[in-house]
């Protein structure tokens, strides 16, 4: 580290700097002035200061509350599973078995699929009519009849969660195989002596070892599943129980009513400020 | 006791390994299969899972009538393009001076570039899309440049501090000893070993952009689309041409695919590193 005064350091972060005080820095300052006026672009008139009224209008919102509970639900469920069923593609793909390259490589295709691809590919899976889940299920006798199930309270939500969770595991395989190969066998090797079998193993040599990653990488699924619009959006539009803050938000958004969505967005952004909390304490404890 | 460890190996490894890339990979072939079955089969009453008949119809559709997938691809191209370099050259300048020097501010900025990737997506693009708007940029590449930077340039700081911490710095002092000054070195020295990683971030902020919606959705018009918002417009009144938009999947999630295969590696290894040590 170069301690000496100079000059450097401030040109060269000035750039980024620069652009995120553009793109970030002015925009939230703008958004918490809107939060506090009634801002509706398709009533320019009436655009003006009116206290805390978007933020008690929130709190009286029943669609709010609902996308409130929905996104606790969405986050916990959709990451939830994301994590174990990553963990497990993590440990099997740390096996050594041939073509375990190609294997590790197709499955991370969800990754890099866009957003809204996944939303529709999932839609046309689901069809109530033409989808393909269902004529599976009739064909295995698990059902009688077609369920539509993105258009029905029971059903829609799980099905939307099903897809996040799909779209999550290869970011967890990912991270949490690269941490598996940094577990040193040695550990294990002791342990096979001292008579240990798999599942101790794993709770207490494989988990506490790379606990550090399930951490960040599952703070960091929290925060992009939370954000996440284009899945929920593109196949029920928040519908049948499904919606979720960033969803009526961004609906609010383009609907134009900017005042709203944006007191909605700021009580949102404490709320995974919140969650980051330990993160962010970690990172800069280690700084130190 | 060769065939029991086989058995065991069957269902402590095959057997999910199975279940898990069925599960994953199923979408895709499903997908695939829509795109090149001929319309009277794909909206007949008996679903088939092998298309009797191939067709790439679907396809030449997609580029030949007014859907005009090349236009989106086009648009989708300068934006992924211009987002990445802007962004890797802001990043990795802002990387390297965090890495590298001590100075005033320096944990201020670090952390704000780190709350940065913790902001949701909504509460950006509501007052971007005000200023967009007051600033004429509304419907232009360069509006949706702009507000890709607020995720891919936080992130990549990020990764790229990573890598460069894990490079030694005895690597630069030595040549500062022999006389080179610290910009040269940072050209001839670091700029080389980091290349592989300035690629994997590449890919990553490529990525990003490239498969962007939310903010696509509301900056842009017919003319300016990126694929994503072209392959959402292929849902219209009469419902989903969904041979089209099938077709259009394929063909986008092709070229990231590619890309992704070469630089996931290096990309792991930031990600681990810049991530988890921070």
């Amino acid at each position: 580290m170069v301690k000496k005064k100079s000059i450097w350091p401030y040109l060269l972060v000035a750039p980024a700097v620069l652009i995120i005080l553009c793109v970030v820095f002015v925009p939230v300052v703008n958004a918490m002035i809107m939060s506090f006026q009634s801002y509706d672009l398709r009533r320019p008139k009436d655009i003006g200061f009116i206290g805390l009224a978007n933020y008690i209008e929130a709190f009286g919102d029943g669609k709010f509350h609902a996308a409130f509970w929905g996104t606790i639900v969405w986050v916990a469920a959709g990451v939830g599973f994301q994590f174990l069923v990553g963990f497990a593609l993590a440990l099997l793909l740390n096996e050594s078995f041939r073509g375990r390259g190609v294997v590790r490589a197709v499955s991370m295709v969800p990754w890099v699929t866009p957003g809204v691809l996944i939303g529709l590919m999932w839609r046309w899976i689901y069809d109530g009519n033409m989808g393909v889940l269902n004529d599976l299920l009739l064909k295995l006798h698990l059902i009688d009849e077609k369920i539509p199930f993105l258009a029905q309270d029971g059903t829609a939500f799980p099905s939307v969660i099903i897809t996040i969770i799909w779209q999550g595991i290869p970011f967890f395989a990912l991270m949490l195989l690269a941490a598996l190969q940094g577990v040193s066998s040695d550990m294990y090797e002791a342990a096979s002596i001292d008579g240990a079998v798999g599942w101790q193993k794993l709770f207490y040599i494989t988990i506490p070892s790379i606990k550090n990653t399930i951490f960040v990488t599952g703070l960091l699924r929290i925060i992009w599943v939370a954000n996440s619009v284009d899945v929920i959006f593109n196949m029920t539009e928040g519908r049948f129980g499904t919606m979720t803050m960033s969803v009526y938000v961004y609906q609010k958004g383009n609907a134009l009513d900017l005042g709203y969505a944006s007191a909605m967005a700021l009580i949102m952004a404490l709320m995974l400020l919140i969650v980051a909390i330990p993160y962010l304490k970690m990172n800069f404890s280690r700084e130190e | 006791m060769e065939k029991q460890l086989t058995v065991k190996r069957f269902f402590t490894l095959y057997l999910p390994l199975a279940v898990i890339m069925l599960f994953i990979l199923f979408p895709f072939y499903w997908t695939f299969v829509t795109s090149v079955k001929p319309e009277e089969e794909l909206y007949g009453a008996i679903v088939t899972y092998w298309p009797s008949d191939f067709t790439f119809e679907a396809y030449r559709k997609l580029f030949t009538t007014t859907v005009d997938f090349l236009t989106a691809m086009k648009n989708s191209l300068i934006v992924a393009v211009f987002t990445t370099i802007v962004s890797l050259t802001a990043s990795t300048l802002a990387a390297y001076a965090f890495s590298r020097y001590e100075f005033i501010g320096r944990k201020v900025l670090m952390c704000t570039f780190l709350c940065n990737n913790m902001f949701p997506t909504v509460l950006l693009l509501i007052p971007l899309y005000s200023i967009m708007r007051k600033l004429g940029l509304l419907y232009t590449h360069a509006s949706l440049v702009l507000s890709y930077t607020t995720f891919t340039i936080p992130f990549s700081v990020w990764l790229l501090m990573g890598f460069l911490n894990d490079l030694p710095m005895s690597l630069e002092e030595a040549a500062l000893i022999d006389g080179c000054n610290r910009g040269n070195a940072f050209i001839k020295i670091i700029l080389p070993l980091l290349g592989p990683c300035l690629v994997a971030t590449g890919v990553y902020i490529f990525m990003q952009s490239w498969n962007e919606y939310t903010f696509a959705m509301m900056f842009t018009n017919a003319e300016t689309r990126t694929i994503p918002v072209a392959l959402k417009n292929l849902i219209g009144q009469l419902g989903v041409q969904w041979d089209l938009l099938t077709a259009g999947g394929i063909i986008t999630i092709i070229p990231v695919c590619v890309m992704f295969f070469f630089a996931q590696k290096r990309l792991v290894e930031g990600l681990t590193s810049g991530a988890v040590k921070g």
